[in-house]
């Protein structure tokens, strides 16, 4: 049947340089590789062609360029990807001929992972290029169809990292992407469109990927959270827990399922993280609840303001200079969350200090404007009470004219 | 006093002053018991005088383009001194002033003013009546706000509707196809300078026919009058009615006063051609009787489309309104109970429907 | 009431009604045309403040230094460089909406929440920033320093 359909297609065809296509093309999965989908492929754009991986002569017709003679691999085991890949990719000479921007160290990275160890003892299951890469329409990491988009990267890993069944012999969890996805990095980038939010490739790496490790984790996070890390840096938790072997930042916001952090963390709700370590009545428990009420307290001056300035808005004041300021306040809020990691409350405070005073100058500019229109309210009952005199005088000067109770 | 009396003689010794308003001096007004009535015309027009000075002033600071419409109304409120008081002033007076037009029609109406030899005072206040309804629409959409938008998009839709000269009615309305910025330059053209213009040409015509005439006396006055000539006296126009006008006008300036400062006219949010309609979209309440009735016409009617009958219905009403002086018939006495019982079906109609038309949302 | 008593209580009543009309009258008119008078004054702002700002006035800022104003409802700011080039761009962070500000010994705006930094025209060069801050244009008007959206393309 297959050499039939060969035959066929050699009377229509027999002029192409990739001839492999013409049988591949119409044949069933997993032999299937059809034109639509090999254009897309960047080595194809780039000029190579079916021989260029698995061998064999792409101008000869039929089965003629399968021929062993011309160098014909047949199918690229899974054990001998990456080092076919490798072939062209980390050669800086060859590459420099199609696109000198790109790396040439991905094989020599990928052995320092965790698939590429295991990969290394003869393991097949792990990750190889085509897993992540995509195989005879493979696109550039920049596209974003690519399965190596940033957008897509997690569901790339997700594949094998969520399949319980396939991953047990690992013995590691299967959770990662489901607690990702309600992450606010992952918010941040489908939400928001923030290409540069973290990924899985971000904290883990590419290709060679490997967990960060327990010392590293801070270091991985402060790529982005500087000010976090610094402060984290300096504040006692840091030596307490080096020395427990602890992971930093992972302890109180964990790793995947990092949600946007609230107040309620220095709380004794579920979300608290402190009461975890700490005993209730000791120093630190003293010194969250303080955290806490201040933070509180800067909170909801703010939002206090916020309703006075609403209600003068309402009543048609003017108010907009004062809601600018109450961005101020906004921001000694965000600036004081951060120094939190400081874990000093000296520190902290002084951020507090800075937004209660800024919120308190906005309740007071929402109560003048409350005043102004009292004012004009009063203004408005100073003409009216005019007005009124006017037209007593009115009546009387009616009455006065006609000499006799006027009519109406 | 005294120097009042010297300014009227020296402009009488040059322009015969004193002449030029002897009739006026002469002029009387009966009083009697539906007299008050007589005070709905001269709120009207005091309305409208208080319209053309906040208008006047609006305009220092108003732009018309979608660009900056909403901001400058905005700027009005909040950064310009007494702004505020300035643009609710005119926004209240401008519902006032229609409030009082209607009341005024129908006060005419039922006391039969509309009768020979005034058919054309009816026809010009009836004319007066539809331009002060046009200075609303054309008004409405100046602060370029969501409501205004889209009410605005709406009326002129059913503008569209119109058989034959709809849609070209509807394309000079808006300038366009669409409700746009050239739909702003038109209305603001046509507020601020159209209707202006026509309103008080008109208004010189309705007060020389006024002053032409002289003051109607209802019926049911004019059979007791000739049982008790005491039910009707006359009263002086100047000063003594003309002195009781301005205690009327007074307490509507004290009204207006206390509506922008109490109940301040809302700025609403800037109109987004591009976004969704909000919900429960409705005119102002003055048309709001139209509105309704076309929501619950059915969209069939006998092969003809239920809007289209709505629109002529409204048409045809109109025209046979103005048209009333003529319709009376030959028989007064029939002819007066028929426009009577039209009128009162008319007020009715338009309260409930105005009434349904808020509580239906 | 007799007649005489009356012609004799009618000159008090007279200066008494003429007091209360004329007192009135001008009152209520004063009460008029006082807002109507302070209404036509321009504005302590004389702009809508939508497009074009009067940001300062020449010499206010000293060179290396900044000043954050008002551009329409958000912040924005304005720079002088030690080489007395004026720059001015958008105050409002494009990570997370904090105010920039401008660092005189970085020489480049930064903000303060989570370590965003830009260069003076607003390109975001490290940190979080996902865009550029809008960049105006600035010119100067006699002794006024006018930022003003940029238009066209």
């Amino acid at each position: 049947m297959t050499l039939a359909v060969c035959a066929l297609a050699y009377g229509s065809r027999a002029q192409t340089a990739n001839t492999c296509l013409d049988c591949h093309g119409v044949l069933d999965p997993p032999l299937r590789v059809t034109e639509a989908q090999f254009s897309q492929d960047i080595h194809f754009q780039k000029g190579l062609t079916c021989a260029s991986c698995h061998g064999g002569d792409p101008t000869k017709a039929d089965m003629d360029a399968m021929s062993k003679a011309a160098g014909f691999r047949g199918k690229i085991e899974r054990n001998q990807v990456p080092a076919l890949c490798g072939r062209c990719h980390s050669d800086g000479n060859f590459m420099r001929q199609y696109n000198p921007g790109l790396r040439t160290d991905q094989f020599s990275q990928y052995q320092t992972s965790v698939h590429g160890k295991l990969f290394a003892k003869g393991d097949t299951k792990v990750a190889v290029c085509i897993d992540c890469h995509g195989v005879h329409d493979l696109r550039p990491a920049r596209d974003s169809r690519s399965n190596v988009h940033p957008l897509n990267i997690a569901q790339t890993c997700a594949r094998c990292h969520s399949d319980a069944a396939y991953m047990k012999p690992y013995g590691i969890p299967t959770d990662q992407f489901a607690n990702y996805s309600k992450s606010v990095h992952h918010e941040a980038m489908t939400a928001r469109g923030d290409l540069s939010a973290p990924t899985c490739t971000t904290c883990h790496g590419n290709h060679g990927a490997a967990p960060p490790g327990v010392d590293s984790v801070k270091n991985v996070c402060a790529n982005c959270h500087v000010f976090q890390a610094q402060m984290y840096e300096k504040s006692s938790h840091k030596t307490v827990f080096q020395s427990a072997g602890l992971p930093g930042c992972v302890v109180c916001h964990s790793n995947h399922g990092i949600t946007h952090p609230t107040d309620a963390k220095l709380g004794t709700g579920p979300e608290g993280v402190c009461m975890q370590c700490h005993s209730p009545g000791d120093d630190c428990d003293r010194a969250r609840v303080g955290l806490l009420a201040s933070l509180t307290k800067l909170d909801q001056s703010i939002k206090s303001a916020d309703s006075v300035l609403g209600v003068a808005e309402s009543s048609g004041m003017e108010v907009s200079e004062a809601r600018l300021q109450q961005d101020q306040a906004r921001d000694s809020l965000t600036k004081a969350r951060v120094t939190i990691h400081s874990f000093q409350p000296k520190l902290i405070d002084q951020d507090i200090q800075a937004g209660l005073k800024i919120a308190a100058k906005d309740l007071q500019a929402g109560k003048a404007a409350l005043s102004e229109r009292d004012f004009r309210r009063k203004g408005l009952g100073i003409a009216v009470i005019f007005i009124l005199i006017t037209l007593v005088g009115l009546f009387l000067y009616i009455r006065q004219l006609e000499g006799k109770p006027a009519n109406g | 006093m005294k120097i009042v009396k010297q300014v009227r003689e020296w402009i009488d010794e040059r322009f015969g002053w004193a002449k030029l308003t002897e009739p006026l001096r002469h002029k009387t007004v009966p009083i009697h018991k539906l007299s008050y009535w007589y005070f709905l015309g001269g709120i009207t027009l005091f309305l409208f005088g208080i319209q053309v000075c906040t208008g006047i002033l609006l305009l220092m600071y108003y732009r018309p383009s979608a660009n900056e419409a909403f901001e400058s109304v905005q700027y009005i409120m909040t950064r310009v001194q007494f702004g505020w008081l300035i643009r609710s002033i005119h926004s209240w007076a401008a519902n006032l002033m229609i409030f009082t037009a209607f009341l005024h029609m129908f006060s005419v109406l039922f006391l039969r003013a509309y009768r020979k030899p005034r058919e054309l005072t009816w026809v010009s206040g009836m004319i007066l009546l539809f331009l002060v309804l046009g200075f609303g629409f054309s008004g409405y959409l100046l602060p370029w706000n969501t409501l205004a938008f889209f009410a605005t998009k709406v009326g002129t839709e059913i503008t569209g509707q119109v058989p034959l000269i709809g849609h070209t009615m509807m394309v000079l309305l808006r300038g366009g196809e669409e409700v746009t910025g050239a739909t702003l330059s038109r209305f603001f053209g046509i507020h601020v300078a159209v209707l202006p213009g026509l309103t008080a040409f008109l208004i010189l015509i309705h007060l020389a026919l006024v002053q032409r005439f002289g003051m109607s006396l209802p019926p049911s006055v004019q059979a007791a009058s000739k049982v008790n000539p005491s039910v009707v006296r006359e009263m002086k126009f100047l000063p003594n009615f003309l002195l009781r006008e301005f205690m009327a006008w007074y307490i509507a300036l004290g009204v207006l006063g206390a509506l922008a400062a109490l109940l301040p006219w809302e700025l609403g949010t800037k109109a987004d051609p591009f976004g969704a309609a909000p919900a429960g979209i409705r005119p102002e309440w003055y048309f709001m009787f139209m509105f309704q009735t076309l929501k619950l016409i059915p969209s069939k009617i006998l092969h003809i489309d239920g809007e289209l009958l709505g629109i002529g219905a409204f048409g045809l009403a109109g025209a046979i309104w103005v048209l009333l002086p003529f319709l009376g018939g030959q028989r007064e006495k029939r002819g007066g109970r028929l426009i009577r019982g039209a009128g009162v079906f008319a007020l009715c109609y338009i309260v409930a429907m105005t009434i349904y038309g808020y509580l239906a949302k | 009431m007799s007649n005489e008593d009356s012609q004799q209580v009618r000159p008090a009543r007279r200066r008494l009604v003429e007091i209360l009309l004329g007192g009135g009258v001008f009152a209520s008119v004063v009460s008029f045309l006082y807002p109507v008078l302070k209404y036509l004054v321009p504005p302590a702002v004389p702009d809508l403040g939508q497009d074009d700002v009067v940001a300062a006035a020449v010499g206010d800022l000293k060179p290396n230094g900044s000043k954050v104003f008002r551009f329409g409802s958000r912040p924005a700011l304005l720079l002088l460089t030690a080489e007395g080039e004026y720059h001015a761009v958008s105050a409002v962070c494009t990570h997370l909406g904090c105010t920039v500000q401008y660092r005189s010994d970085l020489h480049e705006i930064w903000c303060a929440c989570h370590n965003g930094t830009y260069d003076l025209d607003g390109r975001n060069v490290s940190g979080p920033p996902p865009r550029p801050l809008e960049n105006f244009q600035v010119n100067i008007r006699g002794k006024e320093i006018v930022v003003s959206r940029k238009r066209g393309v």
